[in-house]
């Protein structure tokens, strides 16, 4: 096991000019011990140790890449590969953070963890992995979410993690997130935050990345197993803050361009891009700083935050990480985006052609491999990181397509 | 001497702490802001004005509501920029714009600071900016002619305060406790923390965060320049009361011992 190390970001935390550290400067040391502590145990046997015996025995990994033989005919195209993120512990690719985050707070003495969620899939993956290790959580989701996700919240609580409800607001993830902040800055002493996708201030972006980056190695020695090389045509992945899609584009992003898959980050179009209800935020954003870090960001003419919009609550935040902002600006990676009708469509087609029910966020990606694979040649492999499992979005799927057959 | 400076040492030759009440702009109305700051003024040595701000992560819940409220409410930075005029009509005292940042990205940093500039404003403060973060801003700040202010908190290291310091030019925002905004019944023993930045600055130092009456100005006055009041302020405006016998009890007590 190793956490790969990149050529970005810079020593001032930057991807190009996104990233940073915009926060109140409570926190400013705090961010510091984290960055020193994390240089140290990247290279430290014992911890990456840890990490490795915990994410083969606890989470799951490897995730297998399973060959879809009926999608692929289907499409008549590429030959498609799912990367199964969705058959962790958790069932998602969060836990390949949050076990590294609780591994880092450990041993730097800390014993009380705070998180934000936005539909509680970050937030059961932190309170999972504190059940294992003994420490305390504390969870914050928006009063909007913890009505839409009761039973998320009750499984945080069955873990042993306490739920704060986030009423300030558009009582969302951003808003939640705000709320972890906020405890971080007047409990910094004894506190770990751990941050649930590739935003905030650095070290996060460049932190999640690496310990996602697993997704990325792993594909590529088990494409080497499946088809006598290590890099896909294209990998497709859903986009939301962007964690599950660095992990999956990091290994190759920084590779010559004649080396490189296609990369291409499906955003959320939520109800369209014109309609003003989208989390699309590279495609429909400017430049500005949220939660600390500078980046694609919706907000309108006076720099006051946009809800963003997605059917998919994982998808559903104004901002996209800084390394992403800085692969489209750099033209690393692509960046497109899928409808909500779209992702729904996607969802019913992988659980009938394969059996596999797909997160509604990984349905995004999906939907636009579904474009894009028949237009490549047979000889050609595309990748979709299949990053979370659908069970947690039936309820919502169930009402969705209720509507629409009346 | 910059106008900011000079207030501080007009607070000083009278004996006390400068008095800098905090309110936000627009709350709860335009007019009625500009009523209540007015009459703030009075007991005021500096003024500090909260641009209303969807996400506003170091603030705590009294600040927030209210931003919330203005921005409902229909306030944009446009309006905050015509009620800097309007306090400038009425008062020499330094005007200061407490703002986030990304509100200055979407103007662009020099078109933002240039109008608060034009209306009248003497300087800016900038709490999610640490500024070695991001120096053009505070450049475009400068070159406006605002003067800069930051944040430094009891978490701050030595190597921190010099940097922030350096940056400085108005006064040192100090934070009284690690936390958000929000009125307190007591504070932590300032002195330390204080004494560590004057070793580095000859600025004026204000305590910021926690400061709710009397007793916390008292305990503000003693050791530090200056004495901002927020939270305990808007409480007062949010259950209909009148913030200014608060405020003058607080330049009562910020007397200097």
């Amino acid at each position: 096991m190793y956490l790969p190390e990149y050529p970005l970001p810079d020593e001032r935390g930057r991807f190009g000019p996104y990233g940073g550290r915009y926060v109140p400067e409570t926190l400013m040391p705090a961010l510091e011990e984290l960055e020193a502590a994390y240089r140290r145990l990247r290279r430290d046997p014992d911890f990456l140790a840890e990490l490795e015996d915990h994410l083969r025995h606890y989470a799951g990994r490897p995730s297998p890449l399973y060959f879809a033989r009926n999608l692929t005919e289907a499409w008549g195209g590429a030959r498609v590969y799912l990367k199964r993120e969705d058959l962790n512990h958790t069932g998602a690719h969060k836990i390949n953070n949050t076990l590294g985050q609780a591994l880092i707070a450990k041993r730097m003495g800390k014993h009380r963890v705070i998180a934000e969620t936005g539909a509680g899939q970050h937030g059961v993956s932190v309170a999972t992995v504190a059940a294992l290790f003994g420490l305390e959580a504390v969870i914050y989701m928006g009063a909007e979410d913890v009505r839409r996700q009761e039973l998320n919240v009750f499984r945080m609580e069955l873990l042993g993690a306490e739920v704060r409800t986030v009423t300030s607001g558009t009582q969302t993830l951003k808003d939640a997130t705000n709320e972890a902040i906020r405890d971080w800055v007047t409990n910094v002493e004894d506190t770990f935050y751990i941050l649930g996708s590739v935003v905030g201030p650095h070290p996060y972006p460049m932190l999640v990345r690496d310990l996602q980056s697993v997704i990325g190695l792993e594909l590529a020695r088990q494409l080497q197993e499946a088809e006598g090389r290590d890099t896909p045509d294209a990998i497709v992945a859903a986009v939301g803050g962007g964690s599950n899609a660095i992990g999956a584009f990091a290994p190759f992003a920084y590779r010559p361009a004649e080396k490189r898959p296609r990369l291409i980050g499906v955003e959320a179009a939520g109800e369209g891009l014109a309609s003003g209800r989208h989390a699309a935020s590279i495609g429909a954003g400017k430049r500005g700083v949220l939660h600390g870090s500078y980046m694609y960001l919706l907000y309108d003419g006076d720099g006051q935050i946009l809800p963003a919009h997605s059917v998919s609550a994982g998808l559903d935040y104004p901002g996209v990480g800084p390394e992403h902002s800085h692969y489209a600006d750099a033209g690393v990676a692509e960046y497109v985006a899928v409808t909500d009708e779209e992702a729904l469509a996607a969802f019913r087609l992988l659980s009938r052609a394969e059996g596999i029910l797909p997160a509604l966020e990984s349905a995004h990606a999906v939907a636009y491999a579904a474009k894009l694979a028949p237009q490549m040649g047979r000889d050609q492999v595309l990748v979709i990181n299949l990053s979370g499992r659908g069970d947690k979005d039936v309820t919502e799927v169930m009402r969705l397509l209720g509507k629409e057959s009346r | 001497m910059n106008r900011i400076h000079a207030a501080f040492r007009r607070a000083r030759d009278e004996g006390r702490a400068a008095v800098v009440p905090y309110l936000t702009a627009g709350y709860p109305s335009l007019e009625a802001y500009l009523d209540t700051a007015t009459q703030l003024l009075e007991f005021a040595d500096l003024m500090e004005i909260g641009l209303p701000y969807s996400d506003p992560l170091g603030d705590g819940p009294t600040i927030q509501r209210s931003g919330e409220a203005a921005l409902r409410a229909g306030v944009r930075t446009a309006d905050v920029v015509a009620l800097v005029a309007a306090l400038r009509q009425r008062t020499d005292k330094p005007l200061l714009l407490m703002t986030y940042v990304n509100p200055v990205f979407a103007w662009g940093p020099a078109r933002f600071f240039a109008a608060f500039a034009e209306a009248g404003l003497d300087g800016v403060i900038l709490p999610d900016l640490p500024p070695d973060e991001d120096p053009e801003v505070v450049r475009a700040a400068r070159d406006a002619g605002l003067a800069t202010v930051f944040l430094l908190a009891p978490t701050s290291t030595d190597a921190r305060i010099r940097e922030v310091v350096g940056h400085t030019t108005g006064f040192v925002y100090t934070v009284s406790v690690t936390g958000v905004t929000g009125a307190r019944s007591e504070l932590p023993d300032l002195a330390p923390l204080v004494g560590r930045i004057r070793a580095q600055t000859e600025l004026p130092i204000a305590i910021g965060f926690g400061v709710s009456g009397a007793e916390t100005a008292r305990q503000a006055a003693r050791v530090a320049d200056g004495v901002v009041v927020g939270s305990a302020l808007i409480r007062k405006l949010a259950s209909g009361e009148d913030p200014v016998p608060l405020l003058a009890e607080i330049r009562r007590a910020a007397r200097v011992e």
